[in-house]
């Protein structure tokens, strides 16, 4: 055993340790770097996923700030009569909404929920975190799932290379409501998430920040490597950080050397079936576009 | 029968996850650290912590609880001072 430290964590965070998340696990950043940020008046909505399971088995919470869970789909539309509450009783300039969903709460559930609720102007921040599929339930893929990743439902073999559809371009679904702040960031970069969620929540109206948290079990990395795919991501071309204020790119990261796309697939296991079969390196070829596109789209070089 | 729906805040603390550690336990060199807290960032547990005192370079140092910590080793990958190590640990 190693030696007994003379120090306690103060346990000063809005999420405490001892929930379940996996250890690495990208979306437990995530939650705890964005509410970190809000501070403790804020109200939290969270959909069905990885951050509700993990942080909340009853009779405990992780959370020490006001939290409610629905259902799956019911986040934004919870946000929403929160805030009209508040809109109600003058208190919407000193208490934060925010509502949490993951990509399967915000892509395909709830995105219904979503677009009323920013069609109809509510003052709430929804984050999502994106990791790419239904991880908590088992890896089934999502609307947010890339090109050829491997899911138990979109699986890997003889006659495919995992799923067969892109991922879903919420971001522009989310500009298509004119919304005066929608965002993507990563927990590869946390300095950079408590940045947005500081500025986003000054800012009223409608807001969607989308951040995006590897999947130990999910993706097949090591705990350890969650920084490292996330950055690969990004300098990658293939996760752009953006942001948008009222439609228009006002920030974006820009990439010093692009890493070719190759590098960010190789350590991630639900990839691998490209570097095992003759006809991966075409389809390799295919997310190298997407990444080129994205960097072209942006300029971030 | 009655079943109430709200819990007290942050009663997950009392679950000590530290057993969920397999082989590594990160070792912070007090004196290496910069105090840039970025370990405090990016801990999944949220257990890197300021520990408000000096190091003999003037800089706050940072340490973590092993109650919480799962050993994924985050810490010493974000780590710009290269002051935390992922250690073998004896049980």
């Amino acid at each position: 055993m190693p030696q007994k430290s003379k120090y306690k964590a103060p346990l000063a965070h809005l999420v405490n340790p001892g929930h379940s998340a996996c250890a690495g696990c990208g979306m437990i950043i995530a939650s705890r770097l964005v509410l970190d940020a809000a501070g403790k008046n804020t109200i939290v909505t969270n959909a069905t996923g990885c951050s509700e399971v993990t942080t909340t088995q009853y009779p405990m919470t992780a959370f020490k700030i006001p939290w409610i869970h629905s259902l799956f789909e019911n986040p934004a539309s919870l946000a929403s009569g929160i805030s009209a509450v508040l809109r109600k009783r003058g208190q919407e300039d000193k208490i934060n909404v925010i509502a949490i969903g993951g990509d399967g709460a915000t892509f395909d559930i709830g995105l219904g929920n979503i677009s009323g609720m920013w069609e109809r102007g509510d003052n709430v921040l929804y984050v999502c975190y994106d990791n790419e599929a239904y991880q908590n339930t088992g890896y089934q893929s999502s609307g947010a799932t890339p090109l050829n990743a491997h899911t138990t439902t979109t699986p890997a073999g003889t006659k495919s290379f995992g799923s067969q559809l892109p991922k879903k371009n919420m971001i522009e679904i989310a500009l298509a409501h004119n919304l005066p702040y929608v965002a993507t960031a990563t927990v590869g970069y946390p300095l950079d998430v408590i940045d947005k969620v500081k500025k986003t929540l000054a800012i009223k109206g409608p807001k969607y920040l989308q951040i995006y948290c590897p999947c130990v079990p999910g993706w097949g990395i090591e705990p350890k490597d969650t920084v490292k795919v996330s950055k690969l991501a990004v300098n990658s071309g293939f996760y752009p950080i953006v942001e948008f204020i009222n439609g228009q790119l006002a920030r974006k990261m820009t990439i010093s050397k692009q890493e070719p796309v190759e590098n960010f697939l190789k350590i991630q296991k639900r990839f691998k079936h490209l570097f095992a079969s003759p006809g991966g390196q075409k389809e390799i070829a295919r997310l190298q576009v997407i990444a080129d596109y994205n960097i072209k789209k942006f300029g971030l070089i | 029968m009655k079943i109430p729906i709200t819990v007290k805040p942050g009663t997950t603390a009392r679950v000590k996850t530290g057993n969920w550690r397999e082989l590594y336990v990160p070792e912070i060199d007090y004196e290496k650290c910069i105090g840039c807290s970025m370990c405090e960032k990016i801990c999944p547990e949220g257990i890197c912590f300021s520990t408000g005192e000096k190091n003999s370079k003037g800089k706050i140092f940072f340490e973590k609880d092993l109650d919480y910590c799962k050993g994924c080793g985050l810490c010493a990958e974000i780590c710009p001072a290269k002051a935390i190590e992922m250690k073998r640990e004896e049980k």
